[in-house]
Protein backbone atom coordinates (compact mmCIF):
# COMPACT_ATOMS: atom_id res chain seq x y z
CA UNK A 1 0.00 0.00 0.00
CA UNK A 2 1.11 3.64 -0.31
CA UNK A 3 -0.09 6.48 0.96
CA UNK A 4 0.48 10.16 1.46
CA UNK A 5 -0.51 11.73 4.85
CA UNK A 6 -2.42 15.10 3.80
CA UNK A 7 -5.68 14.08 2.03
CA UNK A 8 -8.89 13.04 3.32
CA UNK A 9 -11.95 11.24 1.19
CA UNK A 10 -12.28 7.49 0.84
CA UNK A 11 -8.94 4.82 2.09
CA UNK A 12 -7.54 3.87 -0.98
CA UNK A 13 -3.56 4.08 -1.81
CA UNK A 14 -2.41 7.09 -2.07
CA UNK A 15 -5.28 8.74 -0.12
CA UNK A 16 -4.56 7.45 3.35
CA UNK A 17 -6.83 9.83 5.49
CA UNK A 18 -4.22 9.45 8.73
CA UNK A 19 -4.77 12.01 10.81
CA UNK A 20 -8.54 11.52 9.79
CA UNK A 21 -11.59 9.66 12.24
CA UNK A 22 -14.66 8.49 11.00
CA UNK A 23 -17.17 10.48 13.24
CA UNK A 24 -19.63 7.50 13.66
CA UNK A 25 -17.23 4.83 14.08
CA UNK A 26 -18.88 2.82 11.18
CA UNK A 27 -15.62 3.67 9.30
CA UNK A 28 -15.41 3.71 5.74
CA UNK A 29 -14.64 0.97 3.05
CA UNK A 30 -11.15 0.52 1.90
CA UNK A 31 -11.64 0.95 -1.58
CA UNK A 32 -8.34 0.79 -2.87
CA UNK A 33 -7.19 -2.64 -1.83
CA UNK A 34 -9.58 -4.55 -4.39
CA UNK A 35 -9.09 -7.77 -1.81
CA UNK A 36 -10.04 -5.66 0.92
CA UNK A 37 -12.68 -3.97 -0.89
CA UNK A 38 -13.84 -6.97 -1.84
CA UNK A 39 -14.26 -9.13 1.25
CA UNK A 40 -15.84 -5.64 2.70
CA UNK A 41 -12.91 -4.32 5.50
CA UNK A 42 -13.40 -0.71 7.01
CA UNK A 43 -11.15 1.23 8.06
CA UNK A 44 -11.65 3.09 11.42
CA UNK A 45 -9.41 5.00 12.35
CA UNK A 46 -5.37 5.14 11.23
CA UNK A 47 -3.32 7.91 13.12
CA UNK A 48 -0.18 8.24 15.11
CA UNK A 49 0.59 5.17 14.80
CA UNK A 50 -2.18 3.34 15.16
CA UNK A 51 -5.24 1.87 13.08
CA UNK A 52 -8.45 0.13 13.39
CA UNK A 53 -9.90 -2.22 10.56
CA UNK A 54 -13.07 -4.12 10.57
CA UNK A 55 -14.44 -6.96 8.51
CA UNK A 56 -18.51 -7.55 8.26
CA UNK A 57 -19.80 -10.80 9.14
CA UNK A 58 -20.28 -13.04 5.76
CA UNK A 59 -21.29 -16.31 4.76
CA UNK A 60 -19.17 -16.24 1.96
CA UNK A 61 -16.20 -15.71 4.27
CA UNK A 62 -16.68 -19.14 6.33
CA UNK A 63 -14.12 -21.95 7.23
CA UNK A 64 -16.37 -24.23 9.16
CA UNK A 65 -19.35 -24.77 7.55
CA UNK A 66 -20.89 -26.77 10.58
CA UNK A 67 -20.35 -23.62 12.96
CA UNK A 68 -20.28 -20.07 10.34
CA UNK A 69 -17.43 -19.17 11.86
CA UNK A 70 -15.03 -16.96 9.83
CA UNK A 71 -12.25 -18.50 8.21
CA UNK A 72 -8.78 -18.39 9.85
CA UNK A 73 -7.33 -16.52 6.41
CA UNK A 74 -9.98 -14.09 6.76
CA UNK A 75 -8.19 -12.88 10.24
CA UNK A 76 -4.95 -13.09 8.62
CA UNK A 77 -6.26 -10.54 5.61
CA UNK A 78 -7.32 -8.85 8.46
CA UNK A 79 -4.53 -8.55 11.11
CA UNK A 80 -2.31 -7.87 8.04
CA UNK A 81 -3.90 -4.92 6.63
CA UNK A 82 -4.79 -3.10 10.16
CA UNK A 83 -0.51 -3.71 10.80
CA UNK A 84 -0.13 -2.22 7.95
CA UNK A 85 -1.61 0.05 7.79
CA UNK A 86 -0.95 1.27 11.84
CA UNK A 87 2.98 1.19 9.94
CA UNK A 88 1.70 3.74 6.89
CA UNK A 89 0.29 5.90 10.04
CA UNK A 90 3.12 6.30 12.06
CA UNK A 91 5.43 8.47 9.98
CA UNK A 92 4.40 10.68 6.87
CA UNK A 93 7.39 9.91 4.92
CA UNK A 94 6.54 6.69 3.91
CA UNK A 95 5.66 5.47 1.10
CA UNK A 96 4.52 2.30 0.92
CA UNK A 97 5.40 -0.73 3.12
CA UNK A 98 5.05 -4.78 2.57
CA UNK A 99 4.71 -7.42 5.30
CA UNK A 100 7.76 -9.47 6.16
CA UNK A 101 6.55 -11.60 8.48
CA UNK A 102 3.49 -12.21 10.74
CA UNK A 103 3.14 -14.16 13.63
CA UNK A 104 -0.54 -14.83 14.43
CA UNK A 105 -1.84 -16.57 17.80
CA UNK A 106 -5.60 -17.95 17.63
CA UNK A 107 -7.24 -17.67 20.92
CA UNK A 108 -10.72 -18.81 20.10
CA UNK A 109 -12.79 -18.55 17.01
CA UNK A 110 -14.76 -15.57 16.35
CA UNK A 111 -18.51 -15.56 16.79
CA UNK A 112 -20.94 -16.54 13.80
CA UNK A 113 -22.56 -13.61 12.57
CA UNK A 114 -20.52 -10.83 14.35
CA UNK A 115 -18.21 -8.64 12.32
CA UNK A 116 -14.33 -8.93 13.37
CA UNK A 117 -12.24 -5.56 14.81
CA UNK A 118 -8.40 -5.22 14.38
CA UNK A 119 -6.80 -2.63 16.41
CA UNK A 120 -2.95 -2.55 15.49
CA UNK A 121 -0.04 -0.20 16.36
CA UNK A 122 3.27 0.50 15.37
CA UNK A 123 5.51 0.39 18.23
CA UNK A 124 8.59 0.27 16.38
CA UNK A 125 9.93 2.29 13.59
CA UNK A 126 13.44 2.30 12.19
CA UNK A 127 15.16 3.32 9.23
CA UNK A 128 14.07 0.39 7.24
CA UNK A 129 11.70 -1.77 9.55
CA UNK A 130 8.52 -1.05 10.71
CA UNK A 131 7.31 -2.95 13.80
CA UNK A 132 3.48 -3.39 14.63
CA UNK A 133 1.30 -6.02 16.59
CA UNK A 134 -2.49 -6.24 16.54
CA UNK A 135 -5.26 -7.89 18.25
CA UNK A 136 -8.77 -9.50 16.59
CA UNK A 137 -11.72 -9.12 18.65
CA UNK A 138 -15.39 -9.18 17.79
CA UNK A 139 -16.62 -6.30 21.01
CA UNK A 140 -14.07 -6.28 23.81
CA UNK A 141 -10.59 -6.27 22.38
CA UNK A 142 -9.87 -7.99 26.10
CA UNK A 143 -11.57 -10.92 24.77
CA UNK A 144 -9.48 -11.53 21.54
CA UNK A 145 -9.85 -14.06 18.64
CA UNK A 146 -6.24 -13.88 17.74
CA UNK A 147 -3.07 -11.65 18.30
CA UNK A 148 -0.78 -10.80 15.61
CA UNK A 149 3.36 -9.37 15.92
CA UNK A 150 5.02 -8.78 12.80
CA UNK A 151 7.53 -6.84 10.65
CA UNK A 152 7.21 -4.37 7.51
CA UNK A 153 9.21 -3.63 5.37
CA UNK A 154 9.40 0.40 4.60
CA UNK A 155 9.82 2.21 1.38
CA UNK A 156 10.59 6.20 2.48
CA UNK A 157 9.63 8.96 0.44
CA UNK A 158 13.29 10.25 -1.00
CA UNK A 159 14.77 12.33 1.53
CA UNK A 160 17.92 13.28 0.06
CA UNK A 161 18.06 11.87 -3.41
CA UNK A 162 19.51 13.32 -6.22
CA UNK B 1 -19.15 -56.78 1.49
CA UNK B 2 -16.35 -54.21 0.45
CA UNK B 3 -16.25 -53.65 -3.36
CA UNK B 4 -13.10 -52.86 -4.63
CA UNK B 5 -13.45 -50.46 -8.24
CA UNK B 6 -11.38 -50.60 -10.75
CA UNK B 7 -8.04 -48.27 -10.58
CA UNK B 8 -9.48 -45.76 -12.70
CA UNK B 9 -12.85 -45.37 -11.19
CA UNK B 10 -11.42 -45.30 -7.76
CA UNK B 11 -9.06 -42.56 -8.78
CA UNK B 12 -11.97 -40.13 -10.35
CA UNK B 13 -13.80 -41.19 -6.95
CA UNK B 14 -11.13 -39.98 -5.01
CA UNK B 15 -11.05 -36.88 -7.44
CA UNK B 16 -14.29 -36.21 -7.03
CA UNK B 17 -14.04 -36.67 -3.36
CA UNK B 18 -11.12 -33.57 -2.76
CA UNK B 19 -13.26 -31.56 -4.59
CA UNK B 20 -16.08 -31.80 -2.61
CA UNK B 21 -13.96 -31.59 0.44
CA UNK B 22 -12.67 -28.41 -0.53
CA UNK B 23 -15.71 -27.04 -1.82
CA UNK B 24 -17.38 -27.88 1.72
CA UNK B 25 -15.29 -24.48 2.78
CA UNK B 26 -17.04 -21.02 1.67
CA UNK B 27 -13.81 -19.37 2.07
CA UNK B 28 -12.25 -21.54 -0.45
CA UNK B 29 -14.79 -20.98 -3.01
CA UNK B 30 -14.74 -17.38 -2.86
CA UNK B 31 -10.92 -17.26 -3.50
CA UNK B 32 -11.23 -19.84 -6.04
CA UNK B 33 -8.96 -22.42 -4.76
CA UNK B 34 -8.82 -25.84 -6.05
CA UNK B 35 -6.34 -28.93 -5.23
CA UNK B 36 -4.80 -31.41 -7.36
CA UNK B 37 -3.74 -35.21 -6.31
CA UNK B 38 -0.75 -36.92 -6.21
CA UNK B 39 -0.83 -40.16 -4.54
CA UNK B 40 -1.32 -38.08 -0.94
CA UNK B 41 0.46 -34.91 -1.64
CA UNK B 42 -2.13 -32.46 -2.41
CA UNK B 43 -0.83 -29.07 -4.33
CA UNK B 44 -3.46 -25.61 -3.83
CA UNK B 45 -3.88 -23.87 -7.01
CA UNK B 46 -4.85 -20.20 -6.44
CA UNK B 47 -5.45 -18.76 -10.31
CA UNK B 48 -5.12 -14.81 -10.19
CA UNK B 49 -8.24 -12.63 -10.43
CA UNK B 50 -8.30 -8.86 -9.99
CA UNK B 51 -10.13 -9.31 -6.82
CA UNK B 52 -6.97 -10.99 -5.25
CA UNK B 53 -4.83 -7.71 -5.27
CA UNK B 54 -3.53 -5.69 -2.36
CA UNK B 55 -1.30 -3.52 -4.21
CA UNK B 56 -2.80 -2.42 -7.52
CA UNK B 57 0.42 -0.33 -8.67
CA UNK B 58 2.45 -2.93 -8.43
CA UNK B 59 0.44 -4.89 -8.53
CA UNK B 60 0.79 -7.70 -6.45
CA UNK B 61 -1.76 -10.22 -4.19
CA UNK B 62 -2.98 -9.03 -1.04
CA UNK B 63 -0.50 -10.63 1.67
CA UNK B 64 -3.92 -11.35 3.35
CA UNK B 65 -4.69 -13.63 0.54
CA UNK B 66 -1.30 -15.82 -0.07
CA UNK B 67 -1.87 -15.64 3.85
CA UNK B 68 -4.81 -17.41 3.97
CA UNK B 69 -3.74 -20.03 0.89
CA UNK B 70 -1.25 -21.04 2.99
CA UNK B 71 -3.47 -21.99 5.56
CA UNK B 72 -5.62 -23.45 3.34
CA UNK B 73 -3.28 -25.77 2.25
CA UNK B 74 -2.47 -27.14 5.40
CA UNK B 75 -5.84 -26.92 6.48
CA UNK B 76 -6.65 -29.29 3.27
CA UNK B 77 -3.49 -31.61 3.56
CA UNK B 78 -4.64 -32.46 7.40
CA UNK B 79 -8.47 -32.51 6.06
CA UNK B 80 -7.12 -34.78 3.24
CA UNK B 81 -4.81 -37.36 5.39
CA UNK B 82 -7.82 -38.11 7.42
CA UNK B 83 -10.65 -38.45 4.62
CA UNK B 84 -8.25 -40.40 3.08
CA UNK B 85 -7.69 -42.98 5.98
CA UNK B 86 -11.87 -43.19 6.32
CA UNK B 87 -12.09 -43.87 2.84
CA UNK B 88 -8.74 -46.71 2.87
CA UNK B 89 -10.90 -48.14 6.05
CA UNK B 90 -13.87 -49.25 4.33
CA UNK B 91 -17.16 -49.84 5.98
CA UNK B 92 -19.25 -47.22 7.40
CA UNK B 93 -16.73 -44.72 7.46
CA UNK B 94 -15.93 -44.53 3.87
CA UNK B 95 -19.58 -44.41 3.09
CA UNK B 96 -20.22 -41.54 5.37
CA UNK B 97 -17.67 -39.98 2.95
CA UNK B 98 -18.98 -41.01 0.20
CA UNK B 99 -22.19 -39.21 0.69
CA UNK B 100 -20.18 -36.02 1.99
CA UNK B 101 -19.98 -36.17 5.53
CA UNK B 102 -16.78 -35.01 6.31
CA UNK B 103 -15.31 -35.00 10.06
CA UNK B 104 -14.79 -31.83 11.32
CA UNK B 105 -12.09 -29.40 10.40
CA UNK B 106 -8.52 -29.31 12.05
CA UNK B 107 -8.19 -25.71 13.81
CA UNK B 108 -5.52 -23.20 13.61
CA UNK B 109 -3.70 -22.45 16.98
CA UNK B 110 -0.67 -20.30 15.73
CA UNK B 111 1.10 -19.51 12.02
CA UNK B 112 4.32 -17.53 11.43
CA UNK B 113 3.87 -16.44 7.52
CA UNK B 114 7.17 -15.10 5.84
CA UNK B 115 6.67 -13.54 3.02
CA UNK B 116 9.98 -13.69 0.69
CA UNK B 117 9.06 -12.12 -2.79
CA UNK B 118 5.47 -10.20 -4.02
CA UNK B 119 3.12 -12.40 -5.49
CA UNK B 120 2.59 -11.62 -9.31
CA UNK B 121 -0.37 -11.26 -11.11
CA UNK B 122 -0.43 -15.01 -11.92
CA UNK B 123 -1.31 -18.60 -11.09
CA UNK B 124 -0.09 -19.66 -7.33
CA UNK B 125 0.74 -22.99 -6.29
CA UNK B 126 1.15 -24.28 -2.65
CA UNK B 127 2.34 -27.84 -1.00
CA UNK B 128 1.82 -28.61 2.44
CA UNK B 129 4.47 -31.01 4.58
CA UNK B 130 3.34 -32.20 7.47
CA UNK B 131 6.31 -32.42 10.08
CA UNK B 132 4.67 -33.97 12.82
CA UNK B 133 1.02 -35.34 13.87
CA UNK B 134 0.49 -35.75 16.93
CA UNK B 135 -3.15 -36.97 19.02
CA UNK B 136 -4.00 -33.36 18.90
CA UNK B 137 -1.43 -31.17 17.34
CA UNK B 138 0.12 -31.14 14.07
CA UNK B 139 2.81 -29.03 12.59
CA UNK B 140 3.10 -28.28 9.13
CA UNK B 141 4.90 -26.32 6.99
CA UNK B 142 3.74 -24.77 3.33
CA UNK B 143 5.46 -22.95 0.17
CA UNK B 144 3.77 -20.88 -2.30
CA UNK B 145 5.48 -20.77 -4.84
CA UNK B 146 4.13 -18.93 -8.71
CA UNK B 147 6.62 -19.44 -12.39
CA UNK B 148 9.39 -21.49 -9.92
CA UNK B 149 9.38 -24.45 -6.99
CA UNK B 150 12.60 -22.85 -6.32
CA UNK B 151 11.63 -19.58 -5.92
CA UNK B 152 9.01 -19.38 -2.89
CA UNK B 153 6.82 -16.32 -2.94
CA UNK B 154 5.65 -17.20 0.89
CA UNK B 155 6.39 -20.05 3.84
CA UNK B 156 3.65 -20.38 6.85
CA UNK B 157 4.65 -22.85 9.56
CA UNK B 158 2.36 -23.58 12.14
CA UNK B 159 0.18 -25.89 14.36
CA UNK B 160 -3.18 -26.97 14.24
CA UNK B 161 -5.40 -28.24 16.43
CA UNK B 162 -6.52 -32.00 15.15
CA UNK B 163 -10.16 -32.49 15.98
CA UNK B 164 -10.83 -35.30 19.15
CA UNK B 165 -11.96 -38.80 18.32
CA UNK B 166 -15.62 -38.81 18.08
CA UNK B 167 -15.82 -35.33 17.67
CA UNK B 168 -18.90 -33.37 16.05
Amino acid sequence: MTASDDDSGPAQPGKLPLTQVPPDGEGEPITGLPFSREIGMRLHQAEDGVAVVSVPYDERLVGDPETGVLHGGVITALLDTACGWAVMASAASLKSTATLDLRIDYMRPATAGEAVFSRAECYRLTRSIGFARAVAYNSDPADPVATAQGAFILDRVAEKEA
Amino acid sequence: MSRTPPPAERQAERDAVLAALTGTVPYNRLLGVRFDRLGDELTGRLPFREGLVGNPFLPAIHGGVTGSFLEITALMQLAWDQVLGLMEAGGEAAERIAAGRFPPVPKTIDITIDYLRPGRPRETFARAQVQKTGRRVANLHVEAWQDSRARPIAMLRGNFLMPREGEG
